[in-house]
C-alpha cells in the first residue's frame, strides 16, 4: 500500500498545473459563467484539452484516451477544480462514450467517437421517461424496425441540455412481450431528426437545463442500434456505473467547501462559531474519507477491474456530501442567500456569492435524484454487495 | 498509487486469522476473560513465536522492522477475533514507548524480552482528572540523589495488574496541563510503594489503578530526556491510536457480516427478514460507515508512515479525522447490529455485544470523537 506521489507523478502535477494557470483564463471563466457565453466558451474549452490530448482521461488508449494511471488522474482533477476549470459536459465524453468504444460497431466507432473526442457534436440522455424515473426499465418509448429503419414514438423527460444537443442517445423498446429488463435497445438518434420537439422545463434554479423530448413518427437509421437489437439493458447498465463514479464529485466538493471556508473567515467571524466548525468538520471528514473511497475505485479501474457496485456508495455519498457543502454555502450567505440573478445571470445586490450559493443549492436538489436516486442506489448495493 | 498489501502483508493477515479461526472461539474467549489473568499465557507465547511480537520494533534490537501498515494489519484481524491478549498494552504501548524514547541499553533490555514474550508491561498514563489531555497530570517525580521519588496516583491502566512493569508518566517541572516538565520513567510494577487494584471494563480487559508512594527510582529509570517525555509521548498514543482504528474497522466488519448473515436466516411474518427494505437500507448504511472509515484509515496510515517527507499538520488532521469517523460509524454499526438482531442482540450470550462492548470501548481510548474534532477543528479553521 502506497500513496506518495513519485518524482513522475510531482512533475505530472506541475506540468498539469501550469497547463491550466495558461489556459483556463480569469476571462474565460467569466464567458462560463454567463448564459449567453457558456456555451461556445464551453467548447473553446474542451477543444483547448482536446489539442492537449487530456480531453477523455478515462477512455483507452487506442481510442484517444491519456493512458494515465489512476494516480495521475487523481491529480488532474485535483488540479482542475484547484484552477476552477470546468469539468467538460459528460454526456458525450464519460456516457455514451465509453459506451460505444465498448460495444459498437467499427463504423460507428469511426463516426461518433472523433467527434465526441473534438467536442463537434453535443450529445444528451434519453433515459427517464414521463412513467420511468428510478424504474428506469419500465420505459415504453417504442422503437419498430421498418425495413432499414426504427419508427421511434414516445417521450423522454428531465433531459439535460437537449435544447442544445446535437445527438440523443436513448433507451427505447424493441420488444414488450418478456420481462421487462428484456427488450430494451440502446439507440442513437440525432436531433434534427424531423419529429423530434424538445420542451424546455424551468428548474427550481431558475435555469432552464431540463427538457421534455418528444419523439412523433421519428424515422432512424438501423445502423444506429448499439450492440444487438433488446439488449440494450446491459449496456445501460455498464454506462451507469461510469456515470456513478463521475457523479460522485468529490474533487468539486472540495473545491466548494474551500471557499465555503474562505467565505466564512470573511464573513463576520462565522468560521470562529465552535457550532459552525463542527458543521463544516461534519462534512470535511467525509469528504477526507470519500476521496480516498474514490481513489481506491480508480486503483481497482486501473487494475483493469470495470467499476463495480462500490461505484453506488460513491454516487450516494458524493451527491449528499455535495449538498451538505452546498447547504453550508446559503448559511454563509445569510440574507443574501435569497438573491436571485436577472435573466442575463447578473446579480444586483452587491453580494460575491449570495446568489451562485442559491443557485447551487437549488439545483443539487437534484443530485440525489438523478443517475438513480439515492434510494435505488441502496437497493443496488443491498442486492450486488451485501447479497440480500 | 496502490492499496494492495504485499505478500508479508497478506501472510502475516492470514497467520492472524487463522489463530482466530483455530483458538479463539466464543467458549474460549468467555472463559479467558472470566479469569483472573484475564488472557493466556499460551496464546501470548504463540503470539512470540509467530513473531507478531516483534512486528514494530527496530530489526537492530531483534524486531522485525514493520510499519504502520503492518500494524494496522495485525490490529484489524485481532478486532475480527475479538482478541484479549494484552497486544496494545505491552507491545505498541511499553514497547512502542521504549523504542521511541529509550536509550540503547534500556531498548536492549526490555524490547528483546517483549519481543519473546517474556515480558508484560503498560502505560500509566490516566489520572483521575485528566480525561482526555496527557499533560494534565499531577503524579510528581522528585529528584533525590541522582534518580527521583515518586508520588501520584495513575487510574484505568491496561494491562496494569498483570505488567512487570510501567511507563509511568509523570511531572518532573512545570505548572499542571502543561507539556514541558513531563518525564516518561521505567518502573518495576513490584517496587515497594507501588500499589495496584484491578477491575475489569466492559470489554472484557482487566485493568487497574496504580498508586505510587514515595517509589525510589534510581537515574537509569528515565526513559529519554528529564521534562521532555511530552513528544514521544504523544507519537505513541498517536500511533496507538491508529492502531485502535485498525481494530475497530475489524469489529465494524465482523459486526455487519454478522448481522447480514443473521438477517438472511432469521424468518418473521413468513419470510427472512433480509427481504424488508427498511432493513437493507440500515444494512447499506453500515456498510457504507464501514468503506468510509477503511479509506479514511488508510489515508491517516499512509499519511503516519510518510511523515517524514509528508506535511505533518495534515497527518495530524488525517488522524483526528479518522477517531472522529470511528466514533460515529462504530456507534452506528453497534447500535444497528443489536438492533437487527432483536431479542437475541441484547443477550450475553451472543458474541455481538461484546464485539460491541469494544468498539465502545475504543471509541473513547485516547480522546472521542468529540475530543478529535475539536482539535481537527482548531488545525483547520483556527
Amino acid at each position: 500500500m502506497d500513496t506518495q506521489f513519485s518524482a513522475e507523478d510531482l512533475a505530472f502535477r506541475d506540468e498539469v498545473r501550469q497547463f491550466f494557470q495558461e489556459n483556463c483564463s480569469a476571462e474565460l471563466r467569466a464567458r462560463l459563467a454567463s448564459k449567453k457565453t457558456s456555451r461556445e466558451a464551453q467548447v473553446e474549452w474542451q477543444k483547448c484539452l482536446y489539442e492537449r490530448g487530456w480531453i477523455a482521461p478515462g477512455w483507452p488508449v487506442e481510442h484517444g484516451g491519456t493512458g494515465w494511471t489512476a494516480t495521475q488522474k487523481f491529480i488532474f482533477e485535483s488540479e482542475r477544480t484547484s484552477a476552477d476549470a470546468p469539468d467538460v459536459i459528460p454526456f458525450g465524453l464519460k456516457m455514451v462514450g465509453p459506451v460505444i468504444y465498448t460495444f459498437g460497431t467499427e463504423e460507428q466507432q469511426a463516426k461518433f467517437l472523433p467527434r465526441i473526442l473534438r467536442s463537434d457534436d453535443w450529445w444528451c440522455q434519453g433515459y427517464s421517461e414521463p412513467g420511468a424515473g428510478s424504474d428506469l426499465a419500465a420505459l415504453k418509448t417504442k422503437a419498430e424496425l421498418d425495413g432499414d429503419e426504427y419508427l421511434v414514438n414516445g417521450a423522454k423527460i428531465w433531459t439535460s441540455g437537449a435544447h442544445l444537443a446535437d445527438w440523443i442517445f436513448c433507451l427505447v423498446r424493441t420488444d414488450s412481450s418478456g420481462k421487462k429488463q428484456e427488450g430494451i435497445s440502446f439507440l442513437l438518434i440525432d436531433m434534427k431528426t424531423p419529429g423530434i420537439t424538445v420542451n424546455p422545463i424551468i428548474g427550481l434554479d431558475g435555469g432552464h437545463s431540463l427538457n421534455e423530448v418528444q419523439f412523433n413518427e421519428v424515422r432512424v437509421p438501423a445502423e444506429n442500434l448499439i450492440g444487438e437489437q433488446d439488449k440494450g439493458w446491459t449496456y445501460a447498465k455498464a454506462l451507469l456505473q461510469h456515470e456513478r463514479t463521475a457523479i460522485a464529485g468529490v474533487a468539486g466538493c472540495k473545491r466548494v467547501l474551500a471557499r465555503v471556508i474562505a467565505y466564512a473567515r470573511a464573513e463576520g467571524g462565522l468560521i470562529d462559531d465552535p457550532a459552525f466548525q463542527r458543521r463544516l468538520s461534519d462534512a470535511e471528514i467525509e469528504i477526507m474519507a470519500l476521496e480516498y473511497t474514490e481513489l481506491r475505485v480508480l486503483a481497482a479501474l486501473s487494475a483493469g477491474t470495470a467499476p463495480g457496485p462500490e461505484s453506488s456508495l460513491l454516487k450516494i455519498k458524493g451527491t449528499e456530501l455535495q449538498q451538505a457543502v452546498q447547504e453550508l454555502w446559503m448559511e454563509v450567505a445569510g440574507y443574501y442567500q435569497g438573491v436571485l440573478p436577472d435573466a442575463d445571470g447578473v446579480d444586483h445586490s452587491g453580494h460575491e456569492f449570495g446568489s451562485k450559493a442559491c443557485i447551487s443549492y437549488m439545483y443539487g436538489r437534484a443530485t440525489t435524484v438523478y443517475g438513480g436516486s439515492n434510494e435505488v442506489q441502496k437497493n443496488i448495493i443491498s442486492k450486488a454487495v451485501l447479497g440480500l | 498509487m496502490n492499496f494492495d498489501f504485499s505478500e508479508e502483508q497478506n501472510m502475516l493477515k492470514d497467520s492472524v486469522a487463522r489463530f482466530v479461526q483455530d483458538h479463539y472461539d466464543a467458549h474460549s474467549r468467555r472463559e479467558l476473560v472470566a479469569s483472573e489473568q484475564g488472557f493466556d499465557r499460551g496464546n501470548w507465547q504463540m503470539f512470540a513465536e509467530l513473531g507478531w511480537l516483534s512486528i514494530p520494533f527496530d530489526e537492530s534490537v531483534g524486531g522485525f522492522g514493520g510499519d504502520a501498515i503492518d500494524t494496522m494489519v495485525v490490529m484489524q484481524e485481532l478486532g475480527k477475533g475479538l482478541v484479549v491478549e494484552p497486544f496494545v498494552a505491552t507491545v505498541l504501548l511499553f514497547g512502542g514507548l521504549i523504542q521511541k524514547a529509550g536509550n540503547t541499553t534500556q531498548q536492549e533490555n526490555w524490547l528483546s524480552r517483549v519481543i519473546a514474550g517474556e515480558v508484560q508491561g503498560a502505560f500509566a498514563f490516566l489520572e483521575r482528572h485528566s480525561r482526555f489531555e496527557l499533560a494534565d497530570i499531577s503524579t510528581a517525580a522528585t529528584a533525590s540523589g541522582d534518580g527521583f521519588v515518586l508520588n501520584g496516583e495513575k487510574t484505568v491502566v491496561f494491562n496494569g495488574l498483570a505488567a512487570d512493569a510501567l511507563v509511568v508518566s509523570a511531572r518532573t517541572a512545570g505548572e499542571a496541563g502543561a507539556e514541558d516538565g513531563i518525564s516518561l520513567l521505567l518502573v518495576d510494577a513490584t517496587a515497594p510503594g507501588v500499589e495496584r487494584s484491578g477491575y475489569r471494563l466492559m470489554d472484557g480487559q482487566l485493568v487497574a489503578n496504580v498508586r505510587f508512594d514515595h517509589v525510589e527510582l534510581a537515574a537509569d529509570a528515565l526513559l529519554g530526556e528529564r521534562d521532555q517525555g511530552y513528544a514521544p509521548m504523544q507519537a505513541v498514543v498517536d500511533n496507538v491510536t491508529l492502531a485502535l482504528c485498525a481494530e475497530a474497522l475489524g469489529i465494524m466488519e465482523k459486526l455487519n457480516s454478522t448481522t447480514v448473515e443473521y438477517t438472511r436466516t432469521r424468518e418473521q411474518f413468513g419470510v427472512a427478514i433480509a427481504s424488508f427494505q427498511a432493513l437493507q437500507h440500515r444494512m447499506v448504511d453500515t456498510f457504507m460507515a464501514c468503506e468510509q472509515t477503511r479509506s479514511l484509515l488508510y489515508r491517516a496510515v499512509c499519511s503516519a508512515k510518510n511523515s517524514a517527507d509528508d506535511d505533518s499538520v495534515e497527518s495530524q488532521r488525517n488522524l483526528h479525522a479518522l477517531k472522529v469517523m470511528v466514533d460515529r460509524a462504530g456507534k452506528l454499526v453497534g447500535d444497528e447490529a443489536l438492533q437487527l438482531h432483536g431479542g437475541i442482540g441484547m443477550t450475553d450470550e451472543l458474541e455481538v455485544g461484546h464485539y460491541v462492548k469494544r468498539l465502545m470501548t475504543i471509541r473513547t481510548i485516547f480522546g472521542n470523537g468529540d475530543y478529535h474534532q475539536a482539535k481537527f477543528n482548531q488545525l483547520s479553521y483556527a
